[in-house]
């Protein structure tokens, strides 16, 4: 553990763990945050999801990652110290910050409550904040952010399972609303069972939808219907199971990220159906005009949701019981977690117990 | 011993179709049933030649049915009407578009999208419900079921309305369903031919600001001072391609060649919407950091159901909007497809059939 030279000293110490460069490994690690602005709140981190999105950084497959790097947006925490001007929470409230911890403020989507689509949206971590540092994320002690793009977690929310919710929950429960697939005559089909789509699939149970999940092989199929409670199980290496669901479907969220074939996904939806892509895919689709055209058919891509969406996702979650399926893990296991992500062996997020776990690890 | 297409069915008929995939168009002798209870025979006036006419005698989508009678850009005089016709009588002005015949009883059917009904089949190159082939309107007359038979409004002219039928409603359509149509919203059309010129026309009548997106600045002058689009945009000028990102709130892009969606999905504004017209046969390729970015969207649209076809050249009338045309004779078609093929139309070749297709 060591300040590392160069890094612009700031003024409050934080403790936290980084990779120093594109293995990825991640160790402790100290550095300094800012002080309070006027406008911000500093939050004591309790607890951080593991997102896929942090494996990619971690390794650079972006081609954008800033060494070294403390991953983390999914954070659920405590305020401790909240500046002159804040109006949205008090000390000791229980707060969530996710993917974003800045935005232009002024633009159409800012304006529009799309802060996550704004040009200069800045990620909370491996973003630059607006001074010009570096953004570290929730892998750390504490964060502080603008009060704008943190939300209040209501008390019936346990706090360790609500997590998830501020990355992979938002972006399902975005496309579900904006492309009209919430609702008791509508029928979803959700790609891949992993951190995103098993929320996922509660989500739709609680708006209503029918819901399909379409995953490649059969393992997850008890899971899905009887942990999960999705109304269908569809293995897409099974042709004969996949020319039966042709033409059910009004909507496919696809969460994989891996490349795959997205045209057999096509077919499986109603004419006007529209397929979602969320995973960070680095390879383009190829995609036939013709199966677009015949059914009138979309392919459309959505990520995270707004400030005020998330808001309004988180109160929905609390209202319907909605928690992610969780593994909790200590701060020092972190590295084998990862190792365990790339090869999806988790049920189905890894969250961090940071508050009880972080500090034993600095020597 | 199979039917031939001369004896297939009780009426002779004449029109030029192909018979291989050299595409070449010749006279071509084949038949068509009785006017039926529910047929309206069409004595066909002008027939538009449409990009998917030449697809299609090319067999670049490995899908035809040679010999090939195309055509579905159908103008004509309705001269035989059957008794349960209600909606035309002979001597009626009449269009025939690009389907001919649908299941009449699906979801599709019954919300009027006879265009997405599963069994709709096609005004050429089809099998019709009797098991008997389609042949479209590089022909004498044509007879339809009265459920795929428009009326031509009164100051549409025939031969520069004919396009309409099929490049007309394939932009319109979209245009209403993706909700292109509230005034002051930026439309970019991509490709300036047969769909691209009237979408331009059509966007301009929806009050919508246009832009004309080319790979060349050929047709500028006249998008903008003959089409009346707002501004034109050349895809080769990197700094003009660049000042446009993220201004547009959608795009029709009616490119039938294989293109790169990158650069256009670049061009759409958060949310924005294109829409892939164009059917090249080798699949398009799509990049998804655009679609995340900006929850973007690529969709696709297949013409329209009739009920709407209807709705579009009552509107087009009104508006005055109908094609820019070169009128061809039938003996002309070769040249024509060959010169279709390098884009070198202004902007829908016609034929005026009733005036030139004459047995030999």
């Amino acid at each position: 553990m060591e300040r590392l030279s160069g890094e612009k000293a700031q003024s409050v110490e934080a403790f936290g763990w980084a990779a120093r460069d594109s293995s990825g490994h991640l160790s402790p690690f100290v550095f300094s945050r800012r002080k309070t602005g006027e406008e911000e709140v500093r939050v004591k981190v309790l607890y951080c999801g593991i997102c896929h999105s942090d494996l990619h950084c971690l390794k650079n497959e972006w081609h954008s990652s800033t060494y070294p790097l403390v991953p983390g947006h999914e954070i659920v925490g405590e305020v401790s110290e909240i500046g002159s001007k804040v109006s949205k929470f008090s000390i000791g409230d229980k707060v969530g910050v996710g993917c974003i911890v800045d935005s232009c403020r002024t633009c159409e989507s800012c304006r529009e409550d799309q802060e996550n689509y704004c040009t200069k949206a800045v990620a909370t971590y491996n973003g630059v904040h607006h001074d010009g540092t570096i953004n570290y994320g929730g892998y750390s002690d504490h964060i502080v952010v603008d009060e704008r793009y943190a939300v209040k977690i209501p008390h019936t929310l346990p706090l360790a399972s609500a997590a998830p919710l501020l990355c992979a929950g938002i972006s399902m429960y975005s496309p579900m609303k904006y492309f009209g697939l919430a609702g008791p005559d509508k029928h979803v089909g959700i790609v891949g069972l992993g951190g995103l789509g098993h929320i996922g699939v509660r989500f739709a149970k609680a708006f209503g939808t029918k819901v399909t999940v379409i995953s490649s092989t059969t393992g997850k199929s008890k899971d899905a219907l009887e942990t999960l409670g999705a109304d269908g199980f569809l293995v897409s290496t099974d042709e004969d199971q996949m020319k039966a669901a042709m033409g059910t479907m009004d909507g496919i969220i696809d969460t994989v990220s891996a490349s795959h074939s997205i045209s057999p996904l096509i077919g499986l939806l109603k004419s006007n159906g529209k397929l979602v892509l969320l995973g960070a895919t680095e390879k383009p689709f190829d995609i036939s005009a013709f199966s677009l055209i015949l059914g009138r058919k979309s392919i459309a891509g959505s990520g995270i949701g707004g400030m005020q969406e998330t808001q309004e996702m988180i109160d929905f979650a609390a209202e319907h019981g909605i928690k992610a399926e969780i593994e909790i893990i200590s701060m020092d296991y972190v590295n084998t977690a990862i190792d365990r992500l790339a090869k999806g062996d988790v049920r189905y997020r890894f969250v961090i117990d940071i508050a009880n776990t972080l500090a034993a690890t600095r020597s | 011993m199979a039917k031939s297409p001369e004896t297939e069915h009780p009426n002779k008929v004449f029109g030029w179709g192909a018979r291989d995939k050299s595409g070449v168009l010749s006279p071509f002798h084949f038949s068509r049933r009785d006017n039926g209870e529910n047929d309206v025979t069409v004595k066909i006036l002008f027939c538009g030649v449409c990009h998917t006419d030449l697809h299609t005698i090319k067999n670049d989508w490995g899908y035809t049915y040679y010999p090939v009678v195309p055509g579905h850009e159908i103008v004509g005089i309705a001269t035989k009407v059957g008794k349960n016709v209600t909606k035309f009588k002979e001597g009626d002005r009449v269009g025939v578009g690009v389907i001919a015949g649908s299941c009449q009883s699906c979801e599709s059917c019954d919300q009027d999208l006879e265009n997405y009904c599963p069994q709709m089949s096609f005004t050429y190159n089809a099998i019709a419900s009797d098991g008997t082939k389609n042949y479209g309107g590089y022909s004498e007359n044509i007879v339809v079921d009265q459920r795929f038979v428009l009326r031509f409004p009164e100051n549409l002219p025939s031969d520069s309305g004919a396009p309409l039928l099929c490049a007309g409603i394939t932009v319109y359509s979209p245009m209403k369903y993706y909700g292109m149509t509230e005034a002051g919203k930026h439309l970019g059309v991509a490709g300036l031919g047969g769909l691209g010129h009237v979408a331009v026309k059509i966007g301009k009548a929806f009050g919508l600001k246009v832009t004309v997106i080319s790979s060349s600045s050929k047709k500028e002058e006249e998008a903008i001072n003959h089409l009346g689009a707002d501004s034109f945009l050349v895809t080769t000028d990197p700094q003009k391609m660049k000042a446009a990102i993220g201004t547009m709130d959608y795009i029709i892009d009616t490119i039938s060649a294989v293109h790169a969606l990158y650069p256009l999905l670049g061009l759409l504004k958060v949310n924005g919407k294109l829409i892939a017209l164009g059917l090249p046969e080798k699949p398009l390729e799509l990049p998804m950091f655009p679609l995340v970015l900006g929850r973007k969207m690529v969709g696709g649209s297949d013409v329209g159901g009739l009920k709407e076809t209807q709705e579009m050249l009552d509107f087009c009338a009104k508006h005055n909007i109908t094609a820019d045309i070169e009128l061809i004779k039938m003996d002309e078609i070769n040249s024509a497809m060959e010169r279709l093929a390098k884009s070198d139309v202004r902007y829908r070749f016609v034929i005026d059939v009733a005036n030139s297709l004459s047995p030999p």
